[in-house]
């Protein structure tokens, strides 16, 4: 049975802070096909097209038939725990300060032997579900999980370093304007978040939900500006040494392309929103955030992108937006790599049109607030890095894999 | 001292130093908190001040501090030249690049009505109440800007705004009372310490936002976001409000300062 | 299984007139500053000395070391002022001795050179062990390194742990190996490990992964060993005491379908081994098993036929190991109280072996040695050791 995770007491203003370390996270070409799969929480091992002998650890040849037809497929998590053994001692400065730590080998019932992590509440020669994860360095990693879910699970010491669950965290929602600004804090007050910042700009003027907004349970209504580098700046000097999540739900939607968008001031106003306004944010909260990702149980532990899908592939329709999105992409895939060495994931959450007026002439499926503050939420709780909310994005995503060229044309309308 | 007209202008400046003649500054501090008019979102928005730094003594410029800034035209304290509304967009020098800048120059008329908008942030400027402050105060001359004083600049951004769920609630004047001001007084220009030199339901009045358009419809200013009237006399002061000179600018903000003659 | 044969039924060809002499040991060191390029360099002008050849009378080479870092073979015979006409790059761990011996042994054989010279060494500086674990293999590096086993003690806790909930082997048998190996090393001067060992001390050692102790594992040091192997007249010519190679074999990625390591590859090729060396188990005076750990020591006993699968505890309780027991073994103290100087913990059992052999122990004499077995094991590269080796060794008479 997991110990519950108790509520982190107030932290000693005088005690050091341990700095963040991971483990070896250099993988060889192949084997970040795992990276892809544990990035969007899939368990994805090696099959060969060929004989179908499923195989680990990823190979440039079949191990059966020398097949070069071997790719990532789902296949079947569960198998046998067979021997364990806890570590006491490492040479890896990341598992030294973390032992006793335990690893064990598991023979899946479809084929392969893995080596993992072990959670907990498994013991040697039972059933398992082996799981994939990102460490704490981003790499991907097995952990043999119990065969069915036990209490408390999630707060395992050796799976909470997988994962950034919210739980007794504090979480800085960027922009509390917008209804999907308010579904995650509500979502996040929910998950069981200490504190939930919620950033107001331009707090002169009223919206609609303000005061459902304040009566969110840990809700913090704070200052914060996204477009205004100093008002990013003053937040973070005040909190930014206590903010464990955050969530950039600073959003410009708007309808047009390029050509018939008269002028680019609505444009510029994406860009500083979307792109500078990620910029800001990770300037001002990115550096302390980096330097807390050990810090105990509330540790510092994700920065949250929420992106149009047509970040990837532009939509003409909203082309401009799509735009911005891409730009507001390419800064997070650059935050991602330098939040890394602190132990800090970068997650983007893909969705397609939101339920929300600025998609109101977009026909169904629309994605509501709610859903995508709960996946987002979800995602955190699995330790996730890309996610994909609704039927349009899961679809833009299929497409996109499939034919980018087909999806250009057929977005083009 | 000489008497040339030439001395006057240095007597002007002797009092200003001596302080015979006070100086009294109009102008909100341009910030990025400061509320600037807000649109149905689907329409472009003015831009609010936005501050930049290029360096400050630091890896980007050793030993100089200097920003870059953003801002809308028409954001802070700032100037409307006639070219800001479409009943203005035809006339001759209708742009703050192309105004005579003699026009920068004018004494004001500071129209008190603090104490009605105080009960009533709805509070209306009519010609009745143009004409009672005349009989008071005397009559309004051509070529003088008319102030409208809220007391508006002393109060809190939300509460400065008025933003409600049917709009903004500020006082401003009907549509007569600028027909008026302008066709019966030939006024310079008009001014107040709100977000913009309408009534905050403006949009509702026939023409909608009558002060702009009467007032640019026959080549007069605007001046909004306006502060410390109250240290102005109801006739009296000159007022220097001299734009940036953009090309072809509708307005800008700009440093608004009084001369006041020192009780 | 019978010796492989080829199409004419012919089985493999004896070592005819193949001898192995001058081995040399560098006294090892925990830590060392000096590079493996001076490791080995020391091995070979040793070795040249001891065998009176010169530099240029070594005609092949067959060179192991995991730290000479980017210098293959070939660069190090320029760094070592040498030029063979025959040349080989031997990386394979644990079994590199064995695999070098029997490479070597055909090239002079079948006359392609006369003085192959069988080295290997390897440096310790102090972040090196941890620098060659990350990098060790590919699959070390994707699947076992970011599991914080900080080498191969998890691997192999893992295949012990197995090992001993199938057979029922304990700890303390494992113990009485460790514990004779230390006797054995007490009268090596350059044993890492200097203090006699208790069965208690044993048993109270430090865990290092369950259940792992200690005492089961081996100490990473630096140090150098080489060999030299060339025709029996040649030897006899310069008056070396050389032995006989009587058989050798080698094994890659056997039995992959075991799920976890309950046998090495000698059980695919222990009756080729004996076969083509004519004599049998009981036969052997001294067996240098490839002793990284306990576990591995007692799956050679099994696996190379000196005892059934699943006996091995049978048999460890059955015999004494220290070199005046009933089955001297790892006679040198092995690598567990020797050291492990990187790759050539491989060829340690070879020159041990060679000298009991020729009468030149550096420690205590096994009495009467005429067969000798050494074994080699290596290449941990995920979940279990790969290669297997084997070499039979007789005086000459």
């Amino acid at each position: 049975m997991t110990e519950p995770l108790k509520r982190p007491r107030r932290k000693d203003p005088l005690k050091r802070t341990q700095q963040p370390l991971y483990p070896q996270s250099i993988r060889s070409r192949t084997a970040h096909g795992l990276t892809k799969a544990a990035a969007a929480g899939r368990f994805e091992l090696q099959t060969c097209d060929d004989c179908s002998t499923v195989f680990y650890p990823p190979r440039d040849a079949c191990p059966t038939c020398l097949s070069e037809r071997l790719p990532f497929k789902t296949v079947d998590n569960r198998g046998t725990l067979l021997a364990e053994t806890t570590i006491r001692t490492s040479t890896d400065p990341y598992f030294r300060e973390r032992t006793p730590w335990r690893v064990g080998l598991t023979k899946l019932d479809a084929g392969p032997v893995i080596l993992s992590h072990i959670h907990g509440d498994v013991l040697e020669g039972q059933r398992v579900r082996l799981d994939l994860k990102l460490d704490k360095g981003g790499a991907p990693v097995m952990i043999a999980l119990p065969e069915k879910d036990t209490p408390n699970m999630a707060d395992d010491p050796h799976l909470r370093e997988m994962t950034c669950d919210p739980k007794f965290r504090r979480v800085l929602i960027t922009d509390g304007r917008t209804p999907v600004g308010q579904a995650m804090a509500r979502a996040f007050s929910d998950a069981g978040c200490n504190i939930v910042f919620v950033g107001i700009a331009d707090p002169w003027k009223p919206f609609p939900g303000q005061d459902e907004l304040r009566k969110i349970e840990r809700v913090e209504i704070v200052p914060l500006d996204v477009t205004d580098s100093e008002s990013v700046t003053e937040q973070a000097e005040q909190n930014g040494g206590r903010i464990d999540i955050v969530v950039n739900t600073a959003e410009h939607i708007r309808a047009g392309g390029i050509m018939q968008r008269h002028g680019v001031t609505v444009a510029r106003e994406e860009m500083d929103v979307r792109y500078l306004g990620l910029m800001r944010l990770a300037q001002a909260f990115g550096p302390a955030m980096r330097g807390r990702g050990a810090d105990g149980v509330n540790s510092a532990t994700a920065f949250v992108n929420l992106l149009s899908v047509h970040a990837l592939m532009n939509w003409p329709q909203y082309g401009a937006y799509s735009a911005a999105e891409a730009a507001s992409l390419s800064a997070a895939q650059c935050l991602r790599a330098e939040l890394r060495s602190g132990g800090v994931r970068v997650m983007n959450v893909f969705f397609g049109p939101l339920d929300t007026e600025w998609f109101q002439i977009v026909p169904p499926p629309k994605v509501t607030p709610a859903a995508l503050a709960k996946a987002v939420v979800q995602a955190l709780q699995r330790g996730l890095e890309d996610v994909f909310v609704g039927d349009i994005a899961e679809d833009v995503r299929a497409r996109l894999a499939a034919n980018p060229k087909a999806l250009e044309r057929e977005l083009a309308g | 001292m000489a008497t040339t007209p030439a001395s006057d202008l240095l007597g002007m400046a002797q009092r200003v130093a001596s302080g015979a003649i006070k100086v009294v500054d109009l102008t909100q501090t341009l910030t990025q908190e400061f509320p600037t008019i807000v649109l149905p979102p689907e329409f472009g928005q003015a831009a609010p001040f936005r501050l930049e730094e290029i360096s400050r003594y630091d890896e980007r410029g050793p030993a100089w501090y200097w920003n870059n800034f953003s801002v809308s035209e028409h954001a802070g304290t700032h100037f409307d030249a006639p070219i800001h509304w479409i009943s203005g967009k035809d006339l001759p020098n209708n742009a703050v690049d192309t105004i005579d800048p003699r026009k920068f120059i004018a004494p004001a008329n500071v129209v008190d009505c603090s104490a009605e908008s105080a009960v009533n942030a709805d509070f209306e400027l009519t010609v009745p109440f143009l004409e009672a402050w005349e009989k008071k105060h005397g009559r309004i001359g051509a070529g003088e800007w008319v102030l409208l004083r809220t007391d508006w600049s002393k109060k809190s951004y939300a509460e400065y705004a008025g933003m409600r769920e049917d709009g903004a609630h500020t006082p401003g004047p009907v549509p007569e009372a600028v027909k008026w001001l302008v066709e019966e007084r030939d006024v310079h220009g008009f001014g107040t310490e709100t977000i913009g030199t309408d009534h905050g339901q403006g949009h509702h009045f026939n023409p909608p936002f009558p002060a702009h358009f009467y007032m640019h419809g026959k080549g007069r200013f605007g001046l909004q976001c306006l502060t410390n009237l109250d240290q102005l006399p109801p006739k009296g002061a000159v007022i220097f409000s001299a734009p940036l000179k953009i090309k072809n600018g509708s307005g800008s903000p700009l440093r608004v300062l009084a001369l006041v003659e020192a009780a | 299984m019978g010796a492989l044969k080829d199409p004419q039924g012919n089985a493999r060809l004896p070592y005819d007139n193949v001898v192995v002499c001058a081995p040399v040991t560098v006294p090892y060191v925990r830590y060392s500053t000096d590079t493996a390029h001076w490791w080995i360099g020391r091995a070979l002008h040793q070795l040249t000395k001891t065998a009176g050849i010169a530099p240029k009378d070594i005609d092949g080479l067959v060179l192991s070391s995991f730290t000479t870092g980017a210098d293959s073979a070939v660069g190090m015979t320029q760094h070592l002022g040498l030029s063979p006409r025959w040349l080989d790059h031997v990386p394979m761990g644990g079994v590199s001795g064995v695999v070098g011996l029997r490479r070597a042994a055909r090239a002079v054989q079948n006359g392609d050179a006369q003085f192959v010279t069988v080295v290997a060494g390897d440096t310790n500086h102090v972040d090196s062990f941890r620098k060659t674990l990350s990098s060790f293999s590919r699959f070390a590096q994707d699947a076992v390194y970011p599991y914080g086993s900080g080498g191969a003690n998890a691997s192999f806790a893992l295949i012990t742990k197995n090992y001993m909930n199938k057979y029922g082997v304990t700890r303390e048998d494992f113990g009485k190996i460790c514990v004779a190996q230390r006797d054995n090393a007490l009268s090596i001067p350059f044993a890492m490990m200097k203090k006699k060992l208790t069965l208690d001390a044993y048993m109270k050692a430090r865990p290092i992964s369950d259940p792992l102790h200690l005492f089961d594992c081996v100490m990473p040091c630096a140090g150098a060993e080489a060999f030299l192997v060339c025709r029996e007249d040649v030897a006899k010519s310069l008056r070396l005491p050389a032995v006989k190679l009587l058989s050798t074999i080698e094994r890659h990625n056997a039995f992959a379908d075991d799920p976890i390591q309950v046998r090495g590859g000698w059980a695919v090729d222990v009756d080729d081994l004996w076969q083509m060396a004519g004599v049998k188990p009981d036969d052997v005076d001294l067996l240098q098993t490839y002793d990284d750990y306990p576990v591995i020591i007692t799956m050679q006993f099994e696996d190379l036929g000196f005892c059934n699968k699943g006996e091995g505890k049978d048999f460890i309780r059955q015999h004494t190991f220290t070199t005046d027991g009933t089955f001297p073994h790892n006679t040198s103290g092995g690598q567990l109280s020797t050291g492990q100087a990187g790759a050539a913990g491989g060829h340690l059992g070879i020159t041990e072996a060679m000298r009991q052999l020729t009468d030149q122990p550096i420690g205590k004499p096994v009495k009467d040695a005429k067969i000798a077995v050494v074994s080699g094991f290596g290449m941990i590269n995920y979940d279990r050791g790969l290669s297997s080796g084997a070499a039979v060794l007789a005086r000459a008479s």
